[in-house]
């Protein structure tokens, strides 16, 4: 009898991109829930508007590059891009913002350097940098939690910090403001709390691996409490920092784009440190109140070199 | 024992061993015609000493080893019918057909050994000329390794019984049978090379092997041969790994086990030297697992060396016709080799024929781009990283590929396993190993033939040298002669 043959190994897991792809969508379900409650449908519209236009970009990249777009459009990358991008900017934001942002991401964060697997930097955070420099005030103006959803607070916790401090006013007085909750900002801690643990079932499922997130929130932690430690007063907490802004889903699902990301355990785990401790420097003495996105794409930039660095000892190898 | 773990990443995954164990091993009838392919598994063939028409009896040496092959004995009694290129289990090769007359008739060349009293130096002599080699797969002469042990003065005899990859079971149900033999066996290796001591390895999904064992190392006496027991992990059987994991010791790229004072060896080859020692038999046989969906009544089977695989499908029931197979591999799910025909026959080196379905071999989907997940090095137990090697080979990048380890890798297809974007890692790991082969040749050929042009100017410029001396040599006597007669 004859049979066909094919190289070793026959079998594989059947693992594939779309489930992680989608399991990471389904991880965002709970922080797209908080937004919600917090703050209205806004989020709902500018998710589906950038995952509409996602979709519609990765089409027409893939059209001008003449690449089939059957296999691209149902492997989920571009979906979770879109929804990165729109659960990381103001509730409020213009959908036409919405819609140049994730088209920036998608064309050129994306499909220019050559599509899925190929992008030295982190697609979202392409769009959310070329947004917060080209339209500062939108991208910057965030509603006070709960109804009725149109009311502008003008600036985010960690704005209310930074401005606050150069005005003169004292921590605590900053601290009492409309903006800030119990540990962090108003909402923001719950978005955060979603975040941690949209992350958690991601680590349980074996989607990410510990290395990013712990270095990313230990590198924001670690500083955090030691300038809180030296200065009080000039300087929010650990627990304040890991609580506002992009924190958590920074640390759980951004940091860990694996394209962008350095690739072995121990690149991974300075990679992440450096996102974290960039964080901290950006919101302390830096122009923007968050410095999640900047931090990614900085440390995109050290990823050659990480893993150059931090290629690990091979069996039967003297350490390197 | 080990504080530490047996080892990084491998796979914990279905070990789809139990239907072949359900039954003791089956002897298959000698078959009618024998096909002994010269390579048995090892990638060096032997030199076939016989030619069409010569008689042969059971135990009858047909070919004789060298390098890495063994020597091959007639697993029949009869005439050889025929010495020519046949497919074979690793390919195509020149085979020796022995037409089975069915006398079963012994070659009286081999006597049982008293090994106990035996000079090591004749042991291995005799473990030559019965043909034993490597039964975990690799099928490399047990005395070519064993003279290696003993040049390095080796400490430490390592007998693998860490059966890990998925389906195959043949050592297993061999532990549980024989396990008197590889007792044996094993002292005989120990004393062979002149290890201190000796540990049979296995894993903690063989209960019953390992008790067998302990009670025949027990009645053995022996205080020099422990039994060590591992996780089930895959691919911690893979000679490299398990002598980490047993000794702490890694064998450096390149080397053999011998230069961190290790000899290893399989259950079975244990068993094989045993039954030598015992009745003189070289090695003419060996037990095989037959198994997968598409076969009847999997089972693990004694074969004579030499009988063609759809013998020992047959004894099993046959292909199932409701589950019709997708791939007959030789070897396990992971690291087999697909055949393209069940004709080839058995070697030394086949440890389990796998009849797959497609539901035993659920395949992998559409190629897509890597996106750097990391699960390949999660996964692989050599440390190495396959999506940074697997970027390298594609751009066939020979110092990347050098950095990232690609003469390391073991091909054990963890990586393949694992990748959510369905690249075939292994294979290309494979095609840019052959691909650096093919550059090596290549480049040898080219300072192979710089040297000979090189020596060729050298003896042109020393012929000229040569001329020139003598012909100021004979100048100079002109001129003296000149000189003198002025």
């Amino acid at each position: 009898m004859e049979f066909p043959v094919s190289p070793s190994p026959h079998v594989v897991a059947g693992f594939t991109v779309p489930r992680v792809m989608f399991q990471v969508l389904l991880a965002l379900v709970p922080v797209l829930a908080v937004q919600v409650y917090l703050f209205g449908p806004g989020p709902l519209g500018l998710v589906a508007t950038a995952s509409a236009t996602a979709l519609g970009c990765e089409a027409l990249a893939l059209a001008l590059r003449r690449r089939s777009s059957q296999a691209a459009l149902r492997d989920g990358s571009v979906l979770v891009t879109a929804a990165l991008l729109a659960l990381s900017v103001p509730p409020l934001l213009p959908w036409w913002l919405m819609v140049f942002g994730t088209a920036f991401a998608v064309l050129i964060g994306k499909h220019a350097y050559g599509g899925l697997g190929q992008n030295p930097f982190n697609p979202a955070m392409v769009g959310y940098a070329v947004l917060l420099v080209s339209f500062p005030l939108e991208m910057t103006r965030w509603p006070l939690p709960g109804p009725p959803w149109d009311a502008l607070t003008g600036a985010t916790a960690l704005d209310a910090i930074a401005n606050g401090l150069r005005q003169g006013y004292t921590m605590e007085e900053v601290r009492a403001g409309a903006g800030f909750g119990a540990i962090g900002a108003a909402g923001g801690e719950w978005v955060n709390l979603a975040a941690l643990a949209g992350g958690a079932y991601l680590l349980a499922r074996r989607i990410i691996r510990w290395h990013i997130p712990v270095g990313m929130l230990a590198g924001l932690a670690v500083p955090a409490a030691l300038a809180h430690g030296l200065d009080p007063g000039a300087h929010p907490g650990a627990l304040f920092h890991l609580a506002s802004g992009a924190a958590m889903l920074g640390a759980f699902f951004i940091a860990t784009d694996p394209v962008s990301a350095a690739t072995s355990d121990r690149g991974r785990l300075i990679y992440g440190a450096g996102i974290g401790v960039l964080t901290w420097i950006i919101r302390s003495w830096g122009g923007y109140p968050d410095g999640v996105a900047f931090a990614v794409l900085l440390m995109n930039l050290t990823v050659p070199l990480l893993d150059r660095g931090t290629v690990p000892r091979i069996h039967g190898q003297p350490g390197r | 024992m080990n504080a530490r773990p047996a080892l990084r990443g491998g796979l914990r995954v279905d070990s789809h061993k139990a239907r072949p164990l359900e039954q003791p091993i089956a002897t298959l009838p000698p078959p009618a015609f024998a096909v002994l392919a010269l390579d048995q598994g090892s990638g060096e063939p032997a030199q076939a000493i016989v030619t069409p028409g010569t008689p042969v009896r059971v135990g009858t040496p047909i070919a004789i080893g060298r390098g890495a092959a063994a020597d091959l004995h007639s697993p029949v009694s009869g005439t050889v019918s025929a010495v020519e290129s046949r497919p074979t289990v690793a390919g195509t090769g020149p085979c020796v057909v022995v037409a089975n007359d069915g006398g079963n008739e012994r070659d009286s060349g081999l006597a049982p050994l008293d090994w106990i009293t035996l000079d090591p130096a004749v042991l291995v002599e005799r473990l030559a000329s019965g043909g034993l080699a490597g039964l975990g797969g690799a099928a490399f002469p047990t005395a070519g390794k064993l003279a290696l042990a003993r040049a390095a003065g080796v400490e430490w005899l390592l007998v693998n019984g860490a059966e890990c990859e998925p389906w195959i079971c043949c050592d297993d149900a061999l532990m549980r049978e024989r396990a008197a033999e590889v007792v044996l066996g094993t002292r005989v290796l120990r004393a062979a090379c002149g290890a201190a001591r000796a540990t049979i390895a296995l894993e903690d999904d063989k209960p019953e092997a390992r008790a067998v064992l302990a009670s025949a190392l027990a009645a053995s006496g022996d205080d020099r041969i422990e039994l060590v027991v591992l996780p089930a992990v895959y691919p911690l059987g893979a000679e490299g790994l398990l002598i980490a994991a047993v000794t702490g010791r890694e064998v450096p790229r390149g080397a053999l086990p011998p230069e961190v004072g290790v000899l290893c060896q399989n259950v079975g080859t244990a068993a094989g030297v045993a039954r030598l020692v015992t009745e003189g038999l070289p090695l003419l046989s060996r037990v095989v697992t037959v198994t997968g969906g598409g076969v009847r009544r999997p089972m693990n089977l004694e074969a004579r060396i030499g009988t063609p695989v759809a013998d020992l499908v047959a004894a099993c029931g046959g292909y199932d016709e409701l589950r019709p197979p997708v791939r007959l591999v030789a070897g396990g799910s992971l690291t087999g080799r697909a055949l393209a025909s069940d004709a080839v026959a058995v070697t030394k080196g086949l440890n389990c024929v796998l009849v797959a379905t497609a539901a035993d071999l659920p395949g992998r989907g559409a190629e897509m781009p890597c996106i750097r997940c990391g699960d390949c090095a999660t996964t692989c137990p050599i440390g190495l990283l396959p999506q940074q090697l697997h970027r390298a080979a594609m751009a066939d990048d020979a110092a990347a590929l050098e950095r990232f380890g690609l003469a390391d890798c073991i091909e054990c297809g963890c990586c393949d396993y694992v990748c959510p974007s369905g690249i075939p890692l292994t294979a290309r790991f494979h095609a840019a190993r052959e691909r650096q082969q093919l550059h090596e040749a290549g480049r040898r050929r080219a300072a192979e033939a710089k040297q000979r042009y090189e020596r060729h100017r050298r003896r042109l410029d020393e012929q000229v040298e040569a001329e020139r001396r003598a012909f100021e040599e004979a100048r100079r006597r002109a001129r003296g002669d000149g000189a003198g007669g002025a």
